[in-house]
């Protein structure tokens, strides 16, 4: 029972944040980013951008893996879908469109596109599910990424050697440092954040969680299963599509082996740790799936000294111990992150007075 | 209003149901009695749309909506309880009767996705109409932000009910909704499903073994046995058809 908690209309029962806990924890975190944005040095800002662009790919698959209930396997296609996009249409404007307008057209547009890929990649879901669905996910992510790679269309997409990206400029206001793309993405996330969680506060997200528990009693409730299981398909799709096009403007340069099986499966690997379902897991599984292989990085840089010899034999050691700290992770606290969390607070509602 | 013509259903081997028909006594309740497995929760599945008959139609308002998928049956207007519960188990009572809304909300994915404006005020009186015609009405104010896991057998099928009067249905199907229960909760029950038909005028078609509970509140009653439509008429009628008796008593043998 969290304390504090009396409501006096349905008005004030039905925000989401509904407690002062709640209020002091969302406005803390706004001052948090903004200080950081001021007084970070460019390595923090650097690992943050990555946090920030990942989550919104994670929020992404939290509608649609944790939330509605449907794997895919395939969403790092989305980003990469997403990334192509905005680079192609700056492409295509340049010298046509003004520079301050390029971005706020190209963004849209890939993210459209990219929602309506993901339509068409749903259409599995209405047939098959759990490991099926995700084979066919991740068939459709290998086509992605062969068309990208293609010879054909290399024109466009700069084929297996990649192709450099556009520096985005927001009428005016050319984000050409690290710290600018740092606010564009911070403002990204936490609106992304914001949007996935005020889906469910209505019928549409309430219908992704009715399909995931139990689908037969969702269509008896006039949920077409049809309509909304391609709906979360699109909308996850269109977040990993924005999440591809701040990836796009924050690198100099776009491969199309950055957006193979291994992102995809980084995605769901971060919503599962994070806690799915949950608004708040992406946030905390992302920062994981970032910070952990950084600290190892870090943590080896120091033990071998710089010596070549012995970064050959540790830096395959990395991932090893990465993927060994998730399968442990996943045996104690399957729930994941947001279930610790959770526990904590419960034990800070009820201090003093007894403990656990 | 609600007409099931000739409805023929079988899974393989086994017939299921062997050429069923009757109609719905609109603003009524009509009772669906017979031993088990004489295929009563067959008939309900056909009726909402699960299965697919081999032969026979369901008539609604007089459209035939055989080809229909539950989803369009449910917008038409037909609501339905299962008789092993199918709530959503992780959810609040209140999320589980808001999601029975489903249909009645225009909410879109995009104003959903910001929320304030047209998606709030939707939910706001949502809240505000399930409030008084669905919790106050099945006395579950106390229960409302509890999870359905945390509920007694007896209350969560009150909630289902509360989820399917929800959708404001016109045709509300029940499928043993005092299975299970004791005295004073199956008379609870029976009391708030008189008051659904009364206050709302809602046509129900009620499946349940408790014979004293089908006499006492439906109009009319269809008996099957081993899926063959034994016997139809109003409660009297049907407690004295000697086929009727033959059955029970040979169940019960
Ligand atoms: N999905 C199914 N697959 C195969 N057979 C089925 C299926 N559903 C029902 N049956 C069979 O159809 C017959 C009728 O079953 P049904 O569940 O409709 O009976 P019922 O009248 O609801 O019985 P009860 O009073 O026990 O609920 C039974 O012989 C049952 O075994
Ligand atoms: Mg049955």
């Amino acid at each position: 029972m969290i304390n504090g908690n009396l409501k006096s209309s349905y008005g004030s029962d039905e925000r989401i944040v509904n407690n002062g806990y709640k209020q002091a924890f969302v406005y803390g975190s706004f001052l948090c980013l903004a200080a950081f944005a001021l007084f970070a040095n460019d390595y923090m800002i650097l690992i943050a951008c990555q946090v920030g662009i990942l989550l919104v790919a994670v929020v992404g698959i939290n509608i649609l893996t944790g939330y509605t209930g449907l794997i895919s396997l395939g969403h790092g296609a989305f980003v990469a879908i997403g990334a192509y996009a905005v680079t192609i249409l700056h492409n295509a404007m340049d010298g046509i469109v003004p520079d301050a307008l390029t971005a706020l057209i190209a963004i849209p547009v890939a993210v459209t596109i990219t929602a309506l890929i993901g339509i068409i990649v749903g259409l599995p879901s209405l047939r098959v599910k759990g490991l099926y669905l995700a084979v066919a996910t991740l068939a459709a992510s290998f086509i992605v990424i062969f068309i990208v790679e293609n010879e054909t269309f290399a024109g466009y997409t700069g084929g297996v050697v990649g192709i450099n990206t556009p520096v985005p400029n927001l009428l005016g206001w050319e984000l050409d440092t690290k710290r600018e793309m740092f606010i564009f993405i911070s403002v990204s996330a936490v609106l992304a954040l914001l949007a996935g969680q005020n889906l469910f506060r209505t019928r549409v997200g309430r219908a992704f969680i009715a399909i995931r528990d139990r689908d037969y009693s969702a269509e008896i409730l006039g949920i077409s299963l049809l309509r909304y299981k391609l709906m979360s398909f699109a909308l996850s799709a269109a977040y990993c599509g924005m999440a591809g096009a701040l990836f796009a403007y924050f690198y100099a340069r776009i491969l199309p082996e950055q957006f193979e099986l291994e992102l995809s499966l980084e995605l769901i690997a971060a919503v599962i740790v994070g806690g799915m379902g949950r608004t708040l897991g992406p946030l905390f599984g992302v920062i994981l799936i970032v910070l952990v292989p950084e600290l190892i990085k870090v943590t080896a840089s120091v033990v071998t000294n710089g010596d070549t010899a012995s970064t050959r034999i540790i830096a395959p050691l990395q991932e090893i111990i990465f993927g060994l700290l998730l399968i442990f992770f996943l045996l104690k606290e399957p729930l994941g992150i947001n279930h610790i969390v959770d526990r904590l607070i419960r034990a800070a509602n009820r201090w003093p007075f007894a403990r656990g | 209003m609600l007409k099931i013509q000739d409805l023929h259903l079988s899974f393989g081997g086994i017939k299921a149901l062997k050429g069923i028909s009757f109609e719905a006594v609109p603003g009524e309740i009509t009772g669906v009695i017979g031993p088990n497995g004489a295929g009563k929760t067959s008939l309900f599945n056909a009726i909402s749309g699960f299965y697919t008959p081999d032969k026979g139609s369901v008539h609604f308002d007089g459209r035939d909506i055989s080809g229909l998928g539950p989803d369009r049956r449910a917008v038409l207007g037909m609501a339905r309880t299962f008789q092993n519960i199918a709530l959503f188990r992780g959810m609040t009572v209140l999320d589980n009767i808001k999601l029975g809304a489903h249909t009645r909300l225009n909410t879109t994915l995009w104003q959903a996705l910001r929320y304030f404006g047209q998606a709030r005020s939707d939910e706001l009186a949502l809240r505000r109409d399930i409030e008084e015609r669905v919790i106050d009405f099945l006395e579950i104010d106390h229960i409302r932000k509890l999870p359905i896991t945390m509920l007694p057998y007896g209350l969560q099928k009150r909630v289902e009910l509360g989820r399917a009067l929800a959708m404001q249905p016109r045709v509300l199907m029940l499928d043993e909704p005092v299975a299970g229960m004791n005295r004073e909760e199956t008379a609870d029950m029976a009391r708030f499903i008189l008051d659904v038909q009364e206050e709302f005028g809602t046509t129900i078609l009620l499946v349940e073994h408790d014979m004293h509970m089908v006499m006492d509140i439906c109009t009319r009653v269809v008996v099957l046995n081993f899926g063959e439509q034994i016997a139809e008429g109003s409660p009297e009628e049907v407690s004295g058809n000697p086929a009727v008796i033959k059955a029970y008593l040979g169940a019960a043998a």
